[in-house]
């Protein structure tokens, strides 16, 4: 059983609330990640910064040897800030019990792209890699778009190539791989070049960067005098606002600018193209181009719910101030599990004792339901009149308002059940027609009262649970209902303290009667006939047939 | 209740249930004498849907993050993160009440029966009702109903105003009497977050069915509390359940990217759908009037159309340009309108 303390709970909440105003104002920061989402397990990122990027992954091809030993050097300074915060982070271990960020939903899509990008790899089987040769310059570890979305369709069970360029734009998107001159992580099927992403900036790594990170990475560009660096416009956009936030630190983050572009201009040229292109679409990730969906966002339950100790066996007791509360877990689960358990095996033995229906007939019920409501499906069978989302006109919803016209098609569904005879206010009034010709119009007032009772705010339910008792139930009801003297004793001790349920079991008593009784004899009637032949008349005579 | 209970004893217990477990995987065994596909194969295949966008509802200055369908088949409300309630005329994409809620994350909202009423909540840990009237700020009326202890993701009304039922973050479901803002009856059972909840078609409306973060979704009875049925399978979080229009089954969708079927007469799975390419989480299922076809929408910004009873997918919905966070089919079946988290709701038919 999960529980958590109520006031811890509460400070968590409201401070992711607080953090996304706090997101709101500033908007170089908007562009990143929910804010209170920073879930890492915090020991995977120290390692991973540790042993650096080429552990346990297994690399592109050529690019193996390009992220060597030395190669991750300017990535590994770019990171040192995340390593510090890691550290005082880790300080913190109050939250322990908290979810592994392995089981967030953002980490099984990534195992499942990381499966998939394994398969792209593939020395034999893979997507080919290639180094380019243009006019007086050299890509070096490419693949085309027409080559990957060929070989997702012969290799996933893709169902046509759209399926397969969404699912490829998808995985640029969250950075596995990524178009080698374009900030915009997507992929066209053409003869546009992608390279695959290191795994070391994988997203499944745990980043989230900060932004004195990217005002590093940003002011690094400025640095390295090449037309390929260039910043894009809203990079620069971001600089300048990043300047401003951190002026009284920018001295600080030059300096490291500085450091990591010596780095870089040490390293072959081959090399170094490879390395700037994946450190720039790692930040197309976290700092995407605006419009762009940032896709390592994660659903505000999800976080919240990473975000929780579990399992901390206290119950709330501070009061919240206006409102009422319900209580999370109940005390006896927690104080005696053996109880829980108790009650588990209650649970479990009164499902063994169920008896149920074998697989064979279930399936069969489906289908029937199907072929019952098939025509009523819009999904399925074209309306008539048609749809009025497609054909933007109001008379198919006109024509159930007016009532003067009942669709034949309408009136054959009363006979489905009693549910829906019912459910239909014409099939209803027919039917209580009916039932008055028989004196018997009682049970169906009755079983409607019982219905409404349950819809009556709480103030209300004691007194018309006392009108519906005398009027259907008492020794001297008006309309007297014939209940079975079980149901009927049962509800007279209910009378005692009368609830919203107090009438559930002699309405059902009598909804079951019904049922077997006035109902099957309403659809052998002859004024059921009679109208369901007259509106087949009325139908037959305004019927006509638009094609689709 | 048993106050001590020595080590044995619970030793004991534990190894009851275990053996009770084993025996009900025996029985459940028994009862799957055939796969649901392999029955409907006499039906005939579903013939290519025409299915596009009919209405983009732009407004929202945020993810759209819940919505729900008036009984007049044509209003929706929305909530998004921004705070923002807004109730459309979905018909003419008009825009007749937008209410800002003094929290973001409005998880949930829902339309009460009548039309004259939307309840909604998320992040505040609250259930919230405004009743919509033309005359006045609806946030001058608004009346707190419920709170939680932890946000409260879904929420709808039982056939009355005068109820909401929720679920949360706190385990629990719970029904509310709006008037009075009396907890009618809570819902343990839940091990973890519950995340959506479903009323059940029947004619009394008294049972509901509750899926969560614990992969379970558990089968309750309003008037007592207690759960009826507890349905397994799923290997991440439940985050959508949905009754089968006929009220004998239910569909979950699931961030294992799978949709499953569960039928309360075989107590068990019957169906699973799901396909190789398709990689992340459902954030919602919904039925068409048949039962025949199950919409689900998926964090991969798409809606995947599958057909219920052959177990395969007739097609994909393209359009949202982020993920699809809700879906629900319209009360008479015409349409279905998704929202999503660029901003934006369509109508899709």
């Amino acid at each position: 059983m999960v529980s958590m303390s109520g006031d811890r709970q509460r400070s968590a909440s409201t401070s992711v609330v607080q953090e996304v105003s706090a997101n709101k104002d500033s908007p170089s920061a908007s562009t990143s990640t929910v804010a209170g989402t920073s879930n890492c397990n915090k020991d995977k990122k120290m390692s991973g910064t540790s042993s650096g990027p080429t552990t346990g992954h297994v690399l592109p091809n050529s690019l193996a040897t390009v992220c060597g030993s030395n190669g991750m050097a300017p990535a590994l300074s770019a990171v040192n800030s995340l390593t510090r915060r890691a550290t005082s982070n880790v300080a913190n271990p109050s939250e322990q019990g908290q979810l592994h960020n392995e089981e967030s939903p953002n980490h099984i899509v990534y195992r499942k792209m990381e499966h998939i990008i394994e398969r792209m790899q593939d020395d034999n089987a893979g997507v080919s890699v290639k180094n380019v040769k243009t006019f007086m310059n050299k890509i070096p570890s490419v693949f085309t778009g027409t080559d990957l979305t060929n070989w997702m369709l012969k290799n996933l069970d893709v169902t046509d190539q759209a399926e397969a360029l969404h699912l490829a734009h998808l995985m640029s998107a969250h950075g596995y791989f990524f178009p080698v001159e374009d900030h915009i992580l997507t992929v066209k099927n053409d003869g546009t070049l992608y390279r695959f992403q290191t795994p070391y900036f994988w997203p499944s790594n745990c980043w989230e960067p900060e932004n004195t990170d990217y005002a590093v990475y940003l002011c690094k560009r400025t640095m390295q005098n090449k037309a390929r660096l260039e910043l894009a416009d809203y990079e620069a956009e971001n600089l300048a606002r990043l300047q401003k936030m951190f002026s009284r630190k920018w001295e600080f983050i030059f300096m490291q600018a500085e450091a990591q572009s010596r780095v870089d201009k040490k390293r072959d040229k081959l090399e170094r193209k490879v390395l700037d292109s994946q450190e720039r679409a790692f930040w197309d990730v976290h700092r995407p181009v605006p419009g762009c969906v940032n896709t390592t966002e994660m659903d505000i339950k999800k976080a919240c719910r990473m975000h929780r100790p579990i399992k901390s066996a206290r119950h709330l007791s501070v009061a919240v101030a206006g409102g009422r509360i319900s209580p999370s877990v109940s005390e006896v689960d927690i104080q005696c599990p053996a109880a829980t358990i108790q009650k588990e095996i209650e649970f479990l033995r009164k499902k063994l004792a169920r008896t149920n229906i074998k697989v064979s007939k279930v399936a069969e019920s489906y289908i029937s339901f199907y072929e019952q409501y098939v025509e009523y499906d819009p999904f399925v069978t074209c309306t008539e009149p048609l749809n009025p989302w497609v054909s933007d006109t109001l008379d198919f919803w006109d024509q159930d308002k007016s009532g003067k016209e009942i669709q034949l098609k309408r009136v054959r569904r009363w006979a489905f059940s009693l549910q829906e005879l019912l459910k239909d206010p014409v099939g209803k009034e027919h039917f209580t027609k009916f039932l008055e010709k028989e004196f018997s119009s009682e049970n169906l007032k009755f079983w409607e009262a019982a219905q409404d009772l349950k819809a009556l705010p709480s103030s209300q339910v004691g007194a018309r649970a006392m009108e519906i008792w005398n009027e259907f139930l008492g020794p001297e009801a008006k309309c007297p209902v014939n209940v079975d003297s079980k149901s009927h004793e049962a509800t007279r001790l209910a009378m005692d303290k009368p609830d919203r349920w107090t009438f559930d079991r002699a309405a059902a008593h009598v909804y079951h009667l019904m049922r077997s009784d006035s109902y099957s004899r309403y659809l052998r009637s002859e004024m059921y006939k009679d109208f369901l032949s007259g509106s087949k008349k009325k139908v037959v005579s305004h019927f006509s047939f638009i094609p689709k | 209740m048993a106050t001590e209970v020595s080590g044995e004893n619970y030793d004991g217990l534990l190894k009851e249930m275990e053996t009770l477990k084993g025996r009900l995987d025996e029985e459940r065994l028994k009862l799957n004498d055939v796969a649901l596909s392999t029955v409907s194969q006499r039906l005939e295949g579903m013939a290519q849907l025409s299915i596009k966008p009919r209405r983009v509802l732009k407004g929202h200055q945020a993810k759209v993050l819940c919505a729900d369908w008036s009984s007049d088949k044509r209003h929706i409300v929305s909530s998004s993160q921004d705070g923002k309630i807004i109730v459309w005329d979905a018909f003419t994409t008009n825009k007749e009440h937008a209410v800002t809620m003094p929290t973001t994350w409005v998880m949930a909202c829902a339309f009460a029966p009548s039309g004259n009423l939307v309840a909604c909540g998320g992040l505040d840990n609250k259930v919230t009702v405004y009743p919509l009237s033309m005359e006045d700020d609806p946030i001058n009326k608004r009346k707190t109903v419920g709170t939680h202890t932890s946000y409260m993701s879904c929420c709808l009304f039982p056939n009355s105003d005068q109820q909401i039922l929720t679920g949360s973050g706190d385990s629990t479901c719970a029904l509310w009497d709006v008037e009075s803002g009396q907890l009618l009856q809570s819902f343990h059972g839940h091990s973890a977050d519950v995340m959506s909840i479903d009323l059940a078609p029947s004619e009394t409306g008294n049972t509901f069915v509750s899926g969560g973060c614990d992969r379970t979704a558990l089968i309750w009875d309003m008037r007592t509390g207690q759960k009826v049925q507890a349905f397994e399978g799923h290997d991440a979080d439940i985050n959508s359940v949905k009754f089968y229009p006929s009220g004998e089954a239910i569909a979950t969708g699931s961030d294992d990217a799978t949709c499953r079927l569960f039928d309360l007469r075989a107590d068990r799975e019957v169906a699973v759908y799901t396909k190789e390419s398709i990689i992340f989480g459902v954030n919602a299922v919904d039925f068409s009037v048949s039962g025949r076809i199950l919409f689900a929408g998926y964090n991969d910004y798409t809606v995947n159309v599958w057909d219920t009873l052959k177990c395969s997918r007739i097609t994909m919905l393209y359009g949202h340009e982020n993920r699809v966070s809700c879906l629900k089919v319209s009360p008479d079946g015409t349409a279905i309108c998704t929202g999503s988290w660029d901003f934006t709701l369509r109508v899709w038919a």
